[in-house]
């Protein structure tokens, strides 16, 4: 039984709503009313939710074998004979949309989460200017990202990943007369390049080795004649013309990663992350946490069939993911801007996915993809609720006692705390768990930096709600007079993410009694890739006491981590300020971000300025200098030579021709006097002269006729 | 039958007033006529001669002699018309355009 209904025929609408709303207003919506932009851009982003909903709810209804609705809209692009594996092939990029449960948990976070933040934006952003300019963005932003999730080919979701990019980029710059907005917006887009440089290459490659960009042919009606990159992959793979472990693999595998560091800020390419914050809380919530750094862990999970072949890509993913975990965790420990803090957070997090990925858990990466969303949405909307309390101030030095001031925001805002330091029987400890779990089964040595960062993730989360919630007020006293509660519109977001943040984890439950996670069972068919014959099944060793221990092990690190806090934030506050003096260096690289932007800045981002530098002065002094004004003073010089050969040679021959022929010219001139009678006169002399010469023989005749 | 010498007297006379004309005179057509003078000298010339010699060929070099000097009024006299419209005078000496 194929999956059939309203919704996934008109899957192709989800992202269509917001794009419809997203153009009304960059093109009209300065002169339409805030109520309106609300009512558009809010209610659009709804319509995409009650659809995704809907197709998700008709895909389940189908056995999990046949889970798969594509949907071709039309073929795209169409270039025609490419050269690629044995001889030409007929390359094609459809415009379409695949609903897998891959795709069916991304869709859903995005248009679930996104209204939420929708619907938060509108109190957050209700006395700012560019009203409408916002949630245009937002949502271009929303189409972009569900194009990103919903293509059903690696082209598409690039035109999605750009799209994102583009968003991010405008949006980070929201508030563009701040230089340091605009810098970060540009410093997001540049970092992003570089890694977008590698997933072109990565897909020009998955071009040329499997002859097609389309993920999968499944459940369309003719996959035989063009099959997607999985069918090609197992066909190849079955006809052993590729190996466990390929060269081309790996190539491929990297490439892609290279993207993905991009997009999800892992090392080395984060830096632009932190900077990000100087956007808009809510799009820090919904890009920079939730959704658009996640695309990253997606692309990969999606293309799992070919990184389960690539054993050395895998690992290399799986060291990223672990090292930028650990780093970033650190980074956050010494951070006073309650963004930061959470950025930092969140690069560690998405390192925790891509360990989960490097492990082989896929869908342990998507599962915390999916209650990260949930508590780091909540955790930034959350600090968006106390800046909007406190007038703007980031400064968690200067918060404090906030607890009982706003207690719709701090109360969720422990919920998302104890999420993400991974307490059960909250969503965090699931997820984290399983990765940890994963981790401990492939490398030891991994699982440890895993373990250390939870550690380390419950202090610096319990750092900020102790600064920020408990304790006593450190608030500057003209502010205090105007703390004030949230409107409804960001309180009620903040309540259903609280929710969700506790329950999102539940689907792993049945692990307590031994049984598999429902949501890694629901995602098995999408991420199963090409199984190998015979060597890579390994046989999983469940042992429900080792599950346990790993768990209680989990725990026990993230108490630890909150009773450090607890000790040097809140029991004695002046603590962690000795803490700091005691080891001054240990404190300065931490809160210097271990100098990585200086070292960027130092390592690259000056040598280019220099080149450029360089390059400058060889344009000035070379090109110009020498090329330009030379070849100008070249051609003067020419020309003065010139001139002085044409005045003086061609002149002066032309010149001595007709001074000569003058001086040949004055005796013959001397009979030309122009008085006819003169020429009268010469003729007859001349006649007389002929007479006078021929006279005898004249006479002779004359005397002859005689 | 009259001597030679009568003729050629003539002629030579003749031809004396035509090249004293020719020389001396500043109209243009006067020169004209005087070369018609001179014309017709060679002419009686040529029919004595011919009367003498008992050869027709001078009698018809005179007609042909005639022929041209038409032509040559003709053509002359056309120049001539034509230059006093451009410059109002027949004089020769005021013919100076082409002076170095």
């Amino acid at each position: 039984m194929t999956p059939s209904g309203y919704f996934l025929e008109h899957l192709w609408l989800i992202p269509l709503f917001p794009l419809v709303t997203a153009a009304l207003m960059l093109l009209i919506g300065r002169q339409l009313p805030k109520a309106a932009v609300s009512f558009f851009c809010v209610g659009s982003v709804f319509l995409s939710f009650v659809h995704a909903a809907g197709a998700v709810y008709q895909l389940l209804a189908v056995s999990p074998e046949n889970r798969v609705y594509q949907q071709i809209l039309f073929e795209w692009i169409t270039p025609g004979a490419m050269p690629g594996p044995g001889g030409l092939f007929n390359f094609v990029a459809d415009w379409g949309y695949l609903l897998d449960p891959l795709s069916c948990v991304m869709v859903l976070v995005v248009t679930g989460v996104g209204f939420l933040i929708h619907v938060y934006s509108i109190g957050y952003m209700g006395h700012e200017g560019g009203y409408y300019r916002f949630f245009g963005y937002m949502n271009l932003f929303m189409f972009s990202m569900l194009t990103l999730v919903l293509a059903n080919n690696l082209l598409l979701l690039f035109v999605g990943w750009e799209g994102v990019g583009l968003c991010s980029y405008l949006l980070i710059g929201f508030y563009f007369l701040k230089k340091s907005a605009s810098d970060a917006g540009k410093k997001a887009f540049i970092v992003n390049r570089i890694g977008d440089t590698g997933f072109l290459l990565g897909m020009f490659l998955v071009a040329t080795t499997f002859g097609t960009v389309r993920f999968t042919s499944q459940m369309l009606s003719d996959p035989v004649a063009f099959p997607g990159i999985l069918e090609t992959l197992r066909t190849m793979v079955d006809h052993k013309d590729l190996l466990y472990g390929a060269p081309v693999l790996t190539g491929i595998a990297l490439l892609l990663f290279v993207g993905a560091t991009g997009k999800s800020a892992q090392l080395p390419l984060y830096v632009w992350l932190p900077d990000a914050m100087e956007g808009p809380t809510p799009v820090s919530a919904l890009i920079h946490a939730a959704t658009m750094v996640t695309a990253g862990v997606y692309m990969v999970a999606r293309m799992s069939a070919i990184y389960q072949l690539a054993p050395v890509a895998m690992d290399v993913v799986a060291i990223v993911g672990a090292t930028t975990a650990i780093f970033a965790a650190t980074m956050a420990v010494a951070q006073n801007d309650i963004k930061k803090v959470l950025a930092y957070s969140t690069i560690s997090q998405l390192g925790y996915m891509f360990l989960a990925l490097g492990v082989g858990a896929f869908s342990a990466g998507i599962f915390h993809l999916m209650t990260h969303a949930f508590f780091k949405a909540l955790l930034f909307l959350g600090a968006g609720s106390v800046i909007h309390a406190l007038s703007g101030e980031q400064d968690l030095r200067k918060m404090g006692g906030l607890r009982n001031a706003i207690p719709a925001t701090s109360v969720p805002f422990l919920i998302a705390t104890l999420a993400i330091a991974g307490i059960p029987p909250l969503a965090g400890f699931f997820s984290k768990d399983e990765i940890l779990g994963h981790s401990f089964d492939r490398f030891l040595f991994l699982w440890a930096i895993g373990l250390i960062t939870a550690g380390i993730t419950a202090f610096y989360m319990f750092r900020l709600l102790f600064l920020a919630f408990y304790g006593r007020s450190r608030v500057a006293t003209e502010l205090e007079e105007h703390i004030h509660e949230s409107p409804k519109s960001m309180t009620v977001p903040l309540t259903i993410l609280a929710f969700l943040s506790i329950c999102g984890g539940w689907f792993a439950l049945p692990i307590f009694w031994g049984e598999n996670n429902t949501f890694d069972t629901f995602l098995e068919p999408a991420l199963r890739g090409v199984p190998l014959s015979a060597a890579a099944a390994e046989v999983e060793q469940h042992s429900l006491l080792k599950d346990y221990l790993l768990m209680l092990a989990s725990v026990g690190i993230a108490a630890l981590g909150i009773w450090l806090a607890y000790r040097l934030y809140l029991q004695h506050p002046k603590l962690h300020a000795k803490v700091a003096a005691a080891w001054p260096r240990v404190y300065n690289l931490l809160a210097n971000k271990y100098y990585v932007d200086e070292i960027y800045d130092a390592l690259f981002v000056n040598r280019i300025k220099d080149l450029s530098t360089a390059f400058g002065v060889v344009d000035a002094k070379l090109i110009d200098g020498v090329g330009v004004d030379g070849a100008g003073w070249l051609a003067r010089v020419i020309s003065r030579i010139s001139i002085w050969w044409d005045k003086w040679v061609i002149d002066g021959l032309v010149n001595l021709a007709g001074k000569i022929t003058n001086g040949v010219s004055v005796p013959v001139r001397m009979f030309q006097t122009g008085v006819f009678s003169s020429y009268a006169v010469l003729i007859l002399l001349g006649l007389a002269i002929l007479l006078g010469y021929y006279g005898h023989h004249m006479h002779m005749i004359v005397r002859n006729l005689r | 039958m009259m001597p030679i010498g009568y003729y050629l007297f003539l002629s030579m006379a003749l031809f004396l007033i035509g090249a004293i004309g020719v020389v001396t005179r500043r109209n243009v057509i006067v020169v004209l006529m005087s070369i018609e003078l001179i014309l017709n000298a060679a002419n009686i010339n040529l029919v004595a001669f011919s009367r003498i010699f008992g050869d027709a060929a001078g009698q018809v070099f005179a007609l042909f002699i005639i022929a041209d000097a038409a032509a040559e009024a003709a053509v002359g006299l056309g120049i001539i018309i034509a230059f006093f419209r451009n410059r109002e005078t027949v004089l020769e000496d005021e013919m100076d355009l082409l002076k170095w």
